[in-house]
């Protein structure tokens, strides 16, 4: 995946480093470096492939092409791309992982009701 | 006359066709008698606890959770490549810190796991890794759980393909070439990991003495399967 067109998501570009908690009610792409917690509840987080995360993510949907240590708790879905590195558990409905992609923790998927969790291979 | 559709598609598979990365390596099947066992395992019971120590696999997440089971994924083979866990030795030599090594894997309570699927690790790992790490596991285990690993027999030479396993709801498994970035070679340059050295009986009992029985299957393509009791 491209990085994102500005406008579309909030970006932190790769030389920006932030040490806290980053919270928000858009997309968010990530290609710096977030050290903290990152809750953005009904909207998607995006780590671009210089990203480099230390945070627990809340999100509706998160993609990963580069680096996260911490959890994911995922309301919605999960993709670690080829290069993705996750140290972490994961809690999510839906996960895609491609071949190449690293994942060093637990996944917990969560049945919404009614309807059967789903996972995308590589 | 090609529809506008066709056209677009066109335009799209030839621009996905431009883009796209090296080939991802074909799956192919191999009947294990071992996973047959831990199949009828998963099959029969709910919510255990497995970890799988191979290369991370979608495919594998799906098949545990969707049977309710709790999965656990640790790549330990590519977690040991690791340049930061290389020291010297006395003699100059590099090697692996296998202290440091564990103090950054394998984190888990005593006793968590029913299932552990070790697949060709002992293999590929680094001689001073293998002993320490196959110890931790016995702790990490439930008394009763079983442990699946492969052991080359001594017809695999040391350019043997190294693979990782998808399991299926049967005794097959899908198996696939693992591409790595070794220690000393450039990160984009991956090779299949080589094959470290053969067991044989003896070592794999002594590996495994800990353990509360060991049973061993003879498999058609220079693998013997352990089939390990905790």
């Amino acid at each position: 995946m491209d990085a994102p067109k500005s406008g579309e998501f909030a970006h932190i570009g790769k030389s920006v480093v932030i040490k806290g908690e980053v919270s928000g009610s858009e997309d968010l792409y990530v290609d710096g470096s977030v050290d903290g917690k990152i809750e953005l509840r009904n909207h998607s987080l995006t780590v671009g492939p210089n990203g480099n995360v230390k945070a627990d993510v809340t999100a509706k949907a998160v993609v990963i092409q580069g680096k996260l240590d911490g959890t994911v708790n995922a309301s919605d879905r999960v993709e670690l791309r080829k290069a993705a590195v996750v140290n972490g558990d994961v809690t999510t409905q839906r996960i895609a992982i491609e071949e190449g992609a690293f994942l060093k923790g637990k996944v917990d998927i969560q049945k919404e009701a009614g309807k059967a969790a789903g996972l995308a291979s590589s | 006359m090609a529809s506008v559709s066709d056209n677009v598609m066109k335009f799209f598979r030839s621009s996905s066709n431009q883009t796209a990365g090296p080939a991802v390596p074909q799956k192919i099947t191999r009947r294990s008698s071992g996973m047959g066992e831990i199949s009828r395992l998963l099959n029969s019971q709910e919510s255990l606890c497995v970890l799988d120590l191979g290369s991370t696999s979608a495919n594998n997440i799906r098949f545990f959770t969707s049977k309710g089971h709790k999965n656990y994924s640790e790549d330990l083979l590519r977690s040991s490549l690791e340049p930061a866990l290389r020291v010297q030795d006395a003699d100059g030599n590099s090697v692996v810190d296998s202290k440091k090594f564990l103090d950054d894997n394998l984190l888990y309570a005593s006793a968590q796991f029913d299932v552990v699927l070790c697949w060709n690790l002992p293999d590929y790992m680094e001689e001073s890794l293998v002993k320490p790490t196959i110890d931790r596991l016995w702790s990490v285990m439930k008394p009763g759980g079983l442990l699946l690993a492969f052991f080359h027999t001594r017809d695999a030479g040391p350019d043997t393909t190294c693979y990782r396993y998808h399991v299926t709801d049967t005794d097959m498994l899908e198996i696939q070439e693992v591409k790595l970035a070794l220690p000393g070679r450039p990160k984009s340059e991956k090779q299949s990991p080589r094959l470290q050295r053969v067991f044989n009986n003896r070592h794999i009992e002594n590996l495994f003495r800990d353990f509360a029985s060991i049973k061993f299957f003879l498999a058609r393509d220079a693998i013997r399967e352990v089939l390990v009791v905790r």
